[in-house]
């Protein structure tokens, strides 16, 4: 007999009477949605910028290699797409747009009609999300009902840069991923 | 050894034993200040509980229904019966690949099944890319925990480690200077990488896609960096619908370490194109658990180590004394339906104050479950073993008072006994407990409502 078919077997025979699959309400969010957002990114060591501040990090910083797939942003990106995508090993920002938001958690949908490499906003030192206002939602059952049936290859809810507390849990931004994350909320 | 017995080598450092105390106590902390922003969560629970009873009455409906959606996505799809066919799996993916270096994200199933020496036996380098999971494979150790694999180790001994593997410097004991280390470090590996193993976090029936959940962005950098990506999972980790997403995404980071989601949440539904996707569905064991009754929804555990940060005997006798890959409350109730004999002691590596029930997230009967492995193995040892199980079987379960009198006791240490007394070194863990939040129901209440069932 197969694996398949021994484990199959194992649960059919024990013939379980089926227990029943409770269909999930909605629940009461926060009344100002960018306010609770804020806050909640702000606990995952984000923060939200403006499209000048952004602008004008990006111009004091002088990032040497960015790569902006938002069209709000779109005269910053100073680099090709590459094949691969350890050939963006050294890519210092990426401004991607995002789906939307929930505000409980500050966590962002993304899909990959916004990602032209799945690893971008992985391997970019520093990671900018472009959100629109209308788009953040209250909770993480709302933001499902917005995903819907949708059927990419890929999807992440991002909701802060990487982070890690594993030494003594002292909490420590930029283990592997993007060091910063910053959201402009238009 | 047994567990009494490796608790009293852990808690020999006494320093060190109060200092993984008080660690896992601020990290139950913060998971209460985040529920309680959360109006909903007893409901949030109430959801998770009630979609995992399902999912496991219909497990192999389910199981089918994955395997059909993900191979239509191009994943895929394998099924392993036991740890041996799992790694086998693994193994023949990556001699077809010629492949001779991993990377692979903090996955308890992979560890469950002794992944990382069957590879090295064959000569293939392993690396994980978790921060504290690496620091512990330098140091040749088992995760002492589920969620914080490194919980056990202060700064200190991974400044040496890393000054030895990474050659920081010595004596810098900076969690930033030694994490940034790590970074450079394991980026090399990231980019050079062919294949990936992730663990699962859950896996969605109707879509065929699967969620891995990291803090650090590892399994994202590991995935897709490489050519191939294998994702592991137990078969217990599945769930109907897409949007039962939305209640679990809520409950784990919370549970597990108060943050309001980790920051990466994955769903993988297709390769790339011109890249490779394959997801192992595991046994090792599960069919049995679930065939269990009493033990049947200790499968809905979604590893969040609440029970852990939580459990008096855990956080005072710390993971290793458990012996086991899974510890705390849960390891407890599951080790012994993998080996009843090696594990006899864990279900009495409890208090059975009840705090574990209280905060798992799905809502499994933790403690009664300890309980009723306490009778399975006293009955199993019958006469013969006239040890620790039987004491304390007698002495605490035949006489309610005196688990009434003991249990004011704990309830009044908590706050009120001097550390001085809790951590004195004639105390074994078994006394110097203290009791968290208790439960609405105490153990004492439960066990007299069921006495006489
Ligand atoms: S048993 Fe519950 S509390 Fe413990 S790890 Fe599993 S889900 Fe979390």
């Amino acid at each position: 007999m197969s694996s398949k078919a021994s484990i199959l077997a194992a649960i059919k025979g024990l013939n379980m009477k089926e227990k029943p699959l409770p269909e999930i309400p909605d629940f009461d969010v926060a009344p100002d949605l960018i306010e609770a957002y804020t806050h909640s990114l702000n606990g995952n060591k984000g923060t939200v910028v403006s499209k000048e501040e952004l602008e004008q990090l990006i111009a004091e910083t002088g990032f040497p290699k960015i790569y902006s797939s938002s069209p709000s942003f779109a005269t910053f990106t100073n680099c090709e797409l590459p094949q691969h995508p350890a050939d963006f090993a050294d890519l210092d920002l990426a401004i991607i747009e995002g789906q939307f938001a929930s505000a409980e958690n500050a966590a962002i949908w993304l899909d990959e009609s916004n990602l032209d490499l799945r690893a971008i906003p992985f391997i970019t030192a520093h990671l900018v999300i472009v959100i629109k206002k209308e788009n953040i939602v209250g909770n993480m059952h709302e933001a499902y009902k917005r995903i819907g049936a949708t059927k990419s290859g890929f999807g992440v809810f991002i909701a802060g840069p990487s982070k890690t507390a594993d030494i003594e849990q002292s909490l420590v931004v930029g283990a592997h991923g993007a060091m910063s994350l910053r959201v402009v909320i238009l | 050894m047994s567990h009494p017995e490796n608790a009293t080598v852990f808690l020999k450092d006494k320093e060190r034993a109060k200092w993984h105390d008080d660690t896992l106590w601020i990290v139950r902390q913060k998971r209460d200040v985040t529920i309680h922003q959360i109006p909903e969560w007893e409901k949030l629970r109430e959801l998770a509980s009630q979609i995992k009873d399902h999912t496991l009455s219909k497990l192999d409906f389910y199981l089918e229904e994955l395997e059909k959606n993900a191979t239509a996505n191009g994943i895929k799809v394998h099924w392993a019966e036991n740890a041996e066919e799992h790694n086998k799996i693994i193994g023949k993916i990556l001699d077809e690949k010629n492949c001779k270096a991993i990377v692979k994200s903090k996955s308890i199933l992979t560890e469950e099944c002794h992944l990382n020496p069957f590879l090295e036996e064959k000569g293939i380098e392993v690396v994980d890319t978790d921060l504290g999971e690496r620091i512990i494979q330098f140091l040749k150790q088992p995760p002492s925990h589920i969620v914080m694999p490194a919980i056990h180790l202060k700064k200190s001994d991974i400044s040496d480690i890393f000054h030895e593997k990474l050659h920081t410097e010595k004596g810098n004991v900076d969690p930033v200077y030694l994490t940034h280390a790590a970074r450079l470090h394991l980026r090399e590996k990231f980019l050079q990488a062919k294949v990936a193993i992730t663990g699962v976090n859950f896996a969605i029936a109707e879509t065929g896609e699967f969620v891995v959940c990291t803090n650090e962005g590892n399994a994202d950098m590991g995935v897709h960096l490489a050519d191939t990506h294998i994702a592991c999972m137990g078969i217990e980790k599945l769930i109907p619908r897409r949007k039962d997403l939305g209640v679990f995404l809520r409950l784990l980071a919370r549970s597990a370490t108060g943050q309001s989601i980790t920051n990466y949440n994955s769903h993988f539904r297709s390769p790339s194109p011109g890249k490779e996707l394959h997801l192992i569905l595991v046994n090792n064991g599960r069919t049995k658990q679930l065939a269990r009754e009493k033990f049947r929804n200790s499968l809905k555990c979604i590893r969040c180590g609440a029970c852990m940060n939580t459990c008096p005997i855990y956080r005072r006798s710390g993971g290793f004394s458990y012996g086991s890959t899974v510890p705390g409350p849960i390891g407890s109730i599951l080790s012994p339906g993998i080996d009843l004999k090696k594990y006899s002691t864990l279900p009495f590596a409890s208090t059975l104050c009840g705090s574990c029930t209280d905060v798992c997230p799905v809502k499994i009967n933790i403690h009664e479950q300890l309980y009723e492995w306490r009778q399975e193995i006293t009955k199993a040892q019958g006469a013969s073993l006239k040890g620790l199980s039987m004491k304390l079987a007698n002495g605490i379960f035949k006489s309610p008072l005196a688990y009434k009198v003991s249990g004011k006791l704990m309830r009044a240490s908590l706050k009120t006994l001097p550390d001085s007394i809790i951590y004195n070194p004639l105390n074994a863990w078994g006394k110097g407990r203290n009791l968290p939040n208790l439960p609405e129901e105490s153990f004492k209440d439960w066990y007299k409502k069921n006495r006489n069932k």
